[in-house]
């Protein structure tokens, strides 16, 4: 068995959930310079709205991909309008305060939603029913299940086509003259209030997909899932350079294969004197160094700070 | 309004709080005043690198993390040291100070958020490294710590004054109360010091500081290391009041509520900081019986009240942030720069940028948008 | 706007005013009312335990009423404190201090080690009889406190039972070991690693992760490498149940055994068909060879749902508390205290009685085995220190 392939492949799968829960932060990030600190806790509402919706149609003895299809149908239109709502409530007043402000506010929101949950969904760890085929691959001496298969194809679709909508699209320039400038675009009629929403509908919409993929792969649901996942996403995202698209795709791939083969040779390298349970730790170092290195991410634009 | 009674006043009436609280609410809220003034010290601690500086700092749990296993360490069975109080605020106040400093040195290029995200990550090897390492117990922590003590007197028993029994929490309360007064005497005097003007100028335009001819590196260090400080002498008192510590009492979690604690109530003011810090501390207790309280008028749990009162301090947080974005207890200044701004010069209502008066480096007016756009 | 702030005011006039309402109790016409308090975490990730701790002693206390006991020649009536502590440190002594405050005769908890310590200061200041249903971290009881008594076994007796019987029951040579570096994860694995390797298997690898993870690939491929005979798990159910899966699909064919936080139904559910044929241990007998066992779990299930881990000893916990106070015709902890000390009593998870620390006396752990998604009592082991 070849290890390091193995460590490399998980590293990329976790790494592309990663990602696209980074693109999240780093679209929002890009527009109105917010760290949305509850983003993690609408990928937890995706994970959870997809969950019962599987539950009901796998108890009924459906299953394979169609099922989690039809929870993404329902899932994903509920985090988009989760994320409005969050946008409208929390952030929207709050888009001339001073900076922390909305950071105080997104973190209210943050533990409101995991009580909500708590009341909707119960305390228990639920079960992500067991409905996909468990067929597995072999490559060059390493294992890769179809579910691994379908999420790394999964967030580079949804990842490709992300890129056109930004890129290629009315909409996408509109995007990025607002983040370029809001006041100007706005001058140039650009309903900057809409693309905002409109950023944050997309963003949320991706974090109900990455929900039920991390669902479908780890089979395990809870209130409290999306704090950690949120904060390796953001981690993620400022890896690659907080407010770029195609950074926090690395950002994600990267974080995630840095953590696995951490996890998996430290204990090697340092002759076992630092096992598995310093990867965090690992991770952390490698970040600090590429902020050191590159103080804006890896493909971050330098900012040049004007007076 | 200033009236030349009102010093006095405030000296009865904080040394009358607890024994109105004991009466009033009862003992447990006398120990919740002990840990809101523990609070109150690191969100004062806090506010030296966030409100005065600017630095957006999310892992300082951490310092209050080195300044009570110091103390742990030094004064338990767990290596078979004690070593008195006059020994240990200091080392654990200078040992933090070193931790800041080290902290500091490899993040003084570094903006806002991805500062934000460096301390944050530093808060977390902080408590990985606790949990994992033996000298530190690993994840049992460290019990059996001595009660603090200066000279003879033990803080944590009970002593007899004037025919009444003060158990261990009013001894800490007095304690508690000199040291929070200390360390706002402390920052009141940086605040108006060399130092603390130069830190402003560092926060509201960090380049023009430069420009003006001020070591930025060095000021900036200074701040971790002041801030830290603080953090570590709440630390040490945390570890003799307690008795116990262990990982879990230093999590992200506590380094976001000290934040909460300094921007919810006003960054860079003392006062309001003191304020968002009692409050905080305290209103996550209040709301407990006001969530069971359902239960009395509606005979029936229709939510959970654990739950309803972590909601409930959750909407709190978001309805002041949106009621008052400047925090509760602004300082003056801040204040009408931010209502100045209001309605001025946008004939837009959109607008995705952060007013200019603003406290994180590199992010102010327009350059913050200009940074790093989508794609 | 400024509506809400009226509102927020309003609600802190509320919250002053039920607070100081409460002090005085509706203690009926010569009816005794006794307070028990109960401290859980019913908030953050490790709800759904607290919330079932809550349960099984809200359970016992029900019984206690419905059976009419007098107590000293008075009737009594127990009311259940239950509070949130968060799992957090410094919530849980702030809870101590109010159940003190409000006289409560005695304490079923905390949940976890980590709130249990610092808060058995605060009771035993105060004389009030502690016991806590799943703290297992054996400092707890060796304080030097009178007050403070558990009734599960610590740590160090499981996991040396546990290292034993893979040795010589399973006859596996090689293991590899993981825990989610808690306090009790991390205990439990080192108990049995020590156990393990004194009975003469070799441990190939020893990996940690922590009780937040959800990915454990990364270990669980190193252990693949070392293909060793079985691997032991030291962490709970919410984390034992995903990593079964993960083990199953990365191929590996080694037996799994893990302690008692991974031995319920939460696991059976979350491993699902990969968790067939995985060894897992409960202190006590089975539960179903106890007298009172299959009575309560019929009764338990129906009136809150499967257990997820701890009520059973929680409902033990609480019974020993009343039968003391019975015993000792007092309420008073200051009258019924040594009683206890001294109990012996026939609980649902196993005979209770306690040594000079408080710690449970000997007894023994039961292995089972997961089979047909069920779990089928294995084998018993005696337990000695």
């Amino acid at each position: 068995m070849d290890i390091f392939l193995q460590q490399v492949i998980n590293g990329l799968v976790q790494g592309s959930i990663y990602a696209l829960v980074a693109l999240g932060y780093t679209m929002v990030y890009g527009i109105i310079e917010l760290v949305n600190f509850a983003h993690g806790e609408v990928v937890m509402v995706g994970a959870l709205v997809s969950l019962s919706v599987i539950e009901r149609l796998a108890a009924r003895g459906y299953s394979g991909w169609t099922v989690i299809v039809i929870g993404l149908l329902l899932a994903v239109p509920a985090c988009i309008a989760l994320g409005l709502g969050i946008e409208r409530v929390a952030y929207r007043p709050l888009r001339k305060a001073p900076r922390l402000a909305p950071l105080i506010s997104a973190i209210g929101v943050s533990i409101a939603l995991q009580q909500l949950a708590a009341l909707i969904w119960g305390r228990n760890y639920l079960h992500y029913p067991d409905i996909l085929p468990k067929t597995q691959y072999a490559i060059g001496g390493a294992v890769i299940s179809e579910v691994q298969v379908v999420i790394l194809i999964a967030a580079a679709v949804l990842m490709a086509g992300l890129w056109i909508l930004v890129q290629r699209t009315r909409l996408g320039r509109a995007m990025r003259a607002s983040a370029q400038n809001p006041a100007v675009a706005g001058l140039m009629g650009v309903d900057v209030n809409r693309i905002i929403a409109t950023t944050f509908a997309v963003g949320s919409g991706l974090a109900a997909v990455a929900g039920a993929l991390v669902g479908a792969y780890y089979n395990v649901g809870n209130h409290t899932m999306g704090f950690l996942l949120g904060l390796k996403a953001f981690t993620a995202a400022v890896l690659g350079g907080i407010g770029s698209l195609g950074g926090a795709m690395l950002g994600g791939l990267l974080l995630g294969v840095i953590e696995n083969l951490g996890a998996g040779y430290m204990g090697k390298l340092t002759d076992g004197a630092v096992g598995s349970n310093y990867s965090d730790v690992f991770a952390f170092l490698m970040l600090v160094l590429v902020l050191v290195l590159r103080p804006s991410g890896l493909l971050g634009e330098r900012g040049i700070e004007k007076v | 309004m200033k009236s030349r009674y009102l010093p006095l006043l405030l000296v009865v009436g904080i040394a009358a709080l607890p024994f109105v609280t004991d009466i009033a609410l009862g003992r447990s809220w006398v120990r919740l005043l002990d840990f809101a003034l523990l609070y109150a010290m690191l969100a004062l601690g806090l506010n030296i690198v966030v409100g005065y500086a600017g630095l957006l700092d999310l892992g300082y749990v951490a310092f209050y993390a080195v300044g009570a296993y110091s103390y742990a360490m030094l004064a338990s069975p767990h290596i078979g040291i004690h070593l008195p109080l006059y020994v240990l605020l200091p080392t654990g106040a200078l040992l933090a100070a070193a931790f800041g400093a080290l902290l500091g040195a490899p993040t003084l290029g570094l903006r806002g958020d991805y500062l934000a995200i460096v301390t944050m990550g530093f808060g977390e090897i902080i408590r990985i490294f606790l949990r994992n390492l033996s000298i530190t117990n690993g994840p049992a922590g460290i019990d059996l710590i001595d009660p603090i003590a200066i000279g003879g007197f033990s803080f944590s028993a009970s002593h007899t004054l004037f025919g009444f029994t003060l158990p261990g929490i009013y001894n800490y309360y007095f304690l508690f109360v000199g040291l929070t007064t200390l360390i706002l005497l402390m920052s009141k005097r940086l605040e108006g010091s060399r130092i603390g003007r130069a830190w402003a100028a560092i926060r509201e335009d960090e380049i023009a500081a430069k420009a003006m001819g001020l070591n930025t590196k060095n000021l900036k260090l200074l701040a971790f290391a002041m801030g830290a400080t603080f953090g570590g002498i709440s630390g040490v008192l945390f570890a003799g009041f307690q008795g116990f510590v262990s990982p879990e009492s230093f999590t992200m979690n506590e380094s976001v509520m000290i934040l909460c604690m300094v921007v919810l109530g006003g960054m860079g003011h003392l006062r309001g900081v003191l304020l968002g810090a009692l409050l905080l501390a305290i209103l996550p207790e209040a709301f407990r019986p006001l969530a069971q309280l359902q239960q009395s008028a509606f005979d029936q749990v229709y939510l959970d009240p654990a739950n309803l009162r972590m909601l409930l301090f959750a909407v709190a947080l978001i309805a002041v942030m949106i009621l008052r974005p400047e925090g509760l207890w602004p300082s003056p200044v801040r204040k009408r720069e931010l209502h100045d701004k209001e309605g001025d010069d946008r004939p837009l209502p959109p607008s995705g940028q952060p007013t200019g008066s603003d406290s994180v480096p590199g992010h102010t007016g327009v350059s913050a948008a200009d940074a790093g756009g989508v794609a | 706007m400024s509506r809400l702030l009226h509102a927020l005011f309003l609600s802190m006039a509320i919250v002053a005013v039920a607070s100081c309402g409460k002090a005085e109790s509706p203690a009926a016409s010569g009816e005794l009312v006794v307070k028990i308090g109960a401290s859980n975490p019913l908030t953050g990730p490790q709800a759904h335990l607290g919330k079932d701790n809550e349960n099984g002693t809200r359970m016992a206390i029900d019984d206690a009423n419905a059976q009419n006991l007098t107590i000293g020649g008075r009737k009594v009536h127990f009311e259940l404190l239950s509070e949130d502590d968060a799992a957090d440190p410094k919530t849980g002594t702030i809870i101590a201090q109010k159940f003190v405050d409000q006289k409560v005769a005695g304490v079923i908890g905390h949940l976890n080690s980590g709130t249990t310590i610092p808060a058995s200061r605060i009771y035993a200041d105060a004389g009030i009889p502690q016991i806590s249903p799943s703290a297992t971290n054996p400092k707890y009881t060796h304080q030097g406190f009178k007050t403070a008594f558990r009734v599960i076994p610590n740590d160090t007796l499981q996991g040396k039972a546990l290292g034993e019987f893979a040795t010589g029951k399973l006859g596996v040579k090689t293991v590899a070991i993981i825990d989610d570096t808690t306090q009790y994860g991390e205990g439990l694995a080192a108990r049995f690693e020590e156990a393990a390797k004194a009975s003469g298997a070799t441990v190939v690898t020893h990996e940690h992760t922590d009780d937040k993870a959800t990915d454990f690939r990364a270990i669980l491929t190193n252990v693949k490498a070392k293909s060793p005979d079985l691997i032991f798990y030291g962490g709970m159910d919410s984390q034992s149940g995903p990593m079964m899966k993960q083990i199953k699909a990365l191929g590996v064919t080694s037996k799994f055994l893990t302690g008692d936080g991974g031995c319920s139904l939460e696991f059976i559910t979350l491993a699902g068909a990969d968790g067939e044929g995985i060894y897992c241990s409960m202190p006590g007998q089975p539960i179903d060879k106890m007298p009172k066992g299959p009575d309560f779990m019929k009764r338990f299930n129906a009136k809150y749902g499967e257990i997820q881990d701890y009520a059973p000893y929680c409902y033990d916990a609480t019974m020993v508390l009343v039968q003391a106070m019975k015993k000792a015709e007092s309420t008073d902890p200051e009258k019924y205290l040594k009683v206890l000390a001294g109990m012996d009593y026939d609980g649902v998870t196993t005979h209770v009685a306690f040594d000079e620390n408080g710690d449970l006396k000997g007894g023994v752990i039961t292995v089972f085995q997961v089979q047909g998604g069920k779990l089928v009592a294995h084998d018993i082991l005696s337990s000695k220190p």
